[in-house]
């Protein structure tokens, strides 16, 4: 596991010594991180690196995980369903599934820190404790909650307001709340196996894995399949480019063994593309270098998604110095200023016209490259997401907008 | 080489973004909310965005020009409000009156502007800063203890000195200008570091500039004795 002195000639001692410091001002605080799972998903993915490095600062933080029948982890996906804009509805008995379990963590897990972190709504009901341990409490919302079912948010909402403050990803993402609200996006760890620079070898090893020749430029979307994330819509914008451009296409995602609705839109994907010539589409294990060689093999990188939450593959490409096309959906345009750090989409149209104007120029193309993975280095990167969730736990004990500390 | 008892502290400073819950979806709703959102969220999005983009000076657009220019798609209001000469404007209510009379006049000149909207999820959210400030360990009580300081310090601390001090002491200088200026006696480069436009250069671009004026006052009073 990285150490902070590991990510120093990525960003800067100055910058690893200010995190020390604000660290430092911790000190004699205690910090209890709260989610439901241990392993899996982005939120277990972050904790797991971010804790080591807080303990090395010296902060007293520990990870709790809450526990859940099988019912319980049906509802809360409802939750994070309907949260996200889909057309579901949770009942009384449901609901009652979900308080009951929330009231038995609450009796199983004390959240007697100075500040409880809990991230999502599965362990939200903790926050009853609050009225008898008198402690600070955070809300780290992850989901894009901005096409929220109301009548879900609205009884979500009963609960969050009970918190201290509240944390989101983007600025679409947050609700009219009467409690502080911070902007903290997520970020990815340059030093992960996803992230880090692969020597050629073992790109042209992957590539080859895969039956990919690396002879005519490629272009890639990186995502499960999804009708949300319109790789059909790829795959109509590829062939308007190649009419032009000799170019690939490669379609990279999850196997959808488990989800009815993915093998569904593999199957259409499939059928879309069986009279295009050089489509690649590549049932991807769980396999982080391999993800990371197929972007660095990339000529341009594609997220035409139609919905997003942060968009981390836009994120992961655009570290990788890679001309990068995405709809201007969820956090995207936090990430690109169209034609500063890459080009923004909206139609199937607008995406063949940038991938071709990518393609055609690849100095304008190296151009957005650079900036989009400096954009990355000093704004999204795990660091920078270290620094903000410290500063977050230092405003709950300043309440100003202009907060004096001592000296570095 | 003069010598005071009052030394330049380099302080430094970092920000944690907050929400306020306020959003424009057209050009008319941002008139309003300019009108009356607080100061720091003026400040945030006339000054963050120069610093999140070191990389991509000269004169990168402040959010509202972006925004305008980018999300709404008018060109024309974008250009014009990225064009306000920020650097002569002194205080957080100046830049909001100059954005208010700005986008006053194209809105009475071109109506239409006011039927344009911000695709869903796109609309202009204003945010605030929360702001930490500290000392930084370099402190200068000579001219060359002060080129030294400054080769050292992170450039968020020479955002919070040049930029940041303009705003917070309401004058058309910064902490620089003003400690050479009172205590080291050093008038004419007090000026010269005062009339520099940081919003049209990367605070890096700055620092060298700043550190070049300093060598040359350095090597003229070398050549005096």
């Amino acid at each position: 596991m990285p150490v902070l002195a590991d990510y120093e000639p990525i960003v800067g001692k100055d910058r690893i010594e200010e995190i020390k410091f604000l660290a430092s001002r911790l000190e004699g605080r205690s910090i209890q991180h709260v989610n439901s799972t241990a392993v899996g998903g982005g939120v277990a993915e972050i904790l797991n690196r971010m804790i080591p490095l807080l303990k090395e600062m010296g902060v007293n933080t520990w990870w709790d995980v809450i526990k859940g029948g099988e019912k319980f982890f049906q509802v809360t996906k409802k939750i994070h369903n309907t949260l996200h804009g889909a057309k579901d509805e949770i009942d009384k008995e449901q609901w009652g599934v979900f308080w009951e379990t929330g009231r038995q963590n609450s009796a199983d897990l004390t959240c007697d820190a100075d500040i409880s972190f809990i991230h999502d709504p599965q362990p939200i009901a903790l926050v009853d404790q609050k009225g008898a341990r008198g402690n600070k409490w955070i809300w780290r919302c992850h989901v894009d909650v901005s096409h929220a079912q109301s009548a879900v948010w609205d009884v979500l909402r009963r609960y969050i307001i009970k918190y201290d403050s509240a944390v989101f990803s983007a600025p679409a993402f947050s609700k009219p709340l009467p409690i502080r609200q911070f902007l903290i996006a997520p970020s990815i760890d340059p030093l992960s196996e996803k992230n880090v620079k692969l020597p050629k070898k073992t790109v042209d090893e992957v590539l080859k894995h895969y039956g990919v020749r690396s002879r005519k430029p490629i272009v890639t979307q990186v995502s499960r399949f999804d009708y949300l994330k319109d790789p059909i819509g790829v795959i109509d914008a590829f062939k308007q480019v190649k009419k032009y451009v000799d170019c690939q296409l490669i379609l990279a995602g999850g196997t959808a063994s488990d989800d009815p609705e993915g093998a569904e839109v593999l199957q259409k994907v499939r059928e879309r593309a069986a009279d295009v010539k050089d489509v690649h589409i590549l049932l991807v294990p769980p396999n982080d270098t391999h993800i990371n060689a197929l972007q660095q093999a990339s000529a341009v990188v594609v997220q035409k998604s139609l919905r997003e939450g942060f968009g981390l593959t836009v994120t992961e490409a655009l570290w990788k110095a890679k001309p990068v096309v995405a709809s201007a959906v969820g956090g995207i345009p936090l990430q690109i200023k169209h034609k500063y750090h890459g080009l923004l989409c909206r139609s199937v149209d607008g995406a063949a016209f940038a991938i071709k104007q990518l393609l055609q120029n690849p100095d304008y193309a190296e151009a957005l490259g650079k900036n989009g993975r400096e954009h990355v280095r000093l704004n999204y990167l795990l660091t920078r997401h270290l620094k903000e969730y410290i500063m977050l736990f230092l405003s709950l004990f300043y309440p100003d907008d202009i907060v004096y500390l001592d000296s570095l | 080489m003069k010598r005071t008892k009052n030394p330049f502290v380099f302080y430094s400073r970092l920000n944690l973004f907050e929400l306020t819950g306020i959003t424009a979806k057209n050009v008319p709703e941002l008139l309003k909310h300019l009108r009356s959102v607080p100061d720091s969220c003026i400040y945030q999005h006339t000054h963050h965005f120069i610093q999140q983009r070191q990389y991509l000076s000269p004169e990168p657009p402040n959010d509202f020009a972006y925004w305008t220019s980018e999300i709404l798609g008018d060109k024309y209001l974008g250009e014009e409000i990225a064009s306000i000469d920020i650097m002569s404007l002194s205080t957080i209510k100046a830049i909001r009156d100059a954005l208010v009379s700005t986008i006053e006049r194209a809105l009475a000149s071109r109506p239409a502007l006011k039927q344009m909207k911000a695709p869903l999820g796109q609309g202009f959210a204003f945010l605030k800063s929360v702001s930490f400030a500290f000392k930084t360990p370099y402190i200068a009580h000579t001219l060359s203890e002060f080129a030294a300081g400054l080769k050292k310090v992170t450039l968020n601390s020479i955002h919070y000195h040049m930029f940041e001090a303009r705003l917070r002491i309401g004058k058309t200088t910064n902490d620089f200008s003003l400690w050479l200026a009172d205590q080291l006696k050093l008038d004419k480069l007090a000026n010269r570091i005062a009339k520099l436009d940081p919003y049209s250069q990367t605070d890096e671009r700055l620092r060298a500039t700043i550190l070049k004026l300093i060598e040359d006052e350095l090597k003229r009073t070398k050549k005096k004795r």
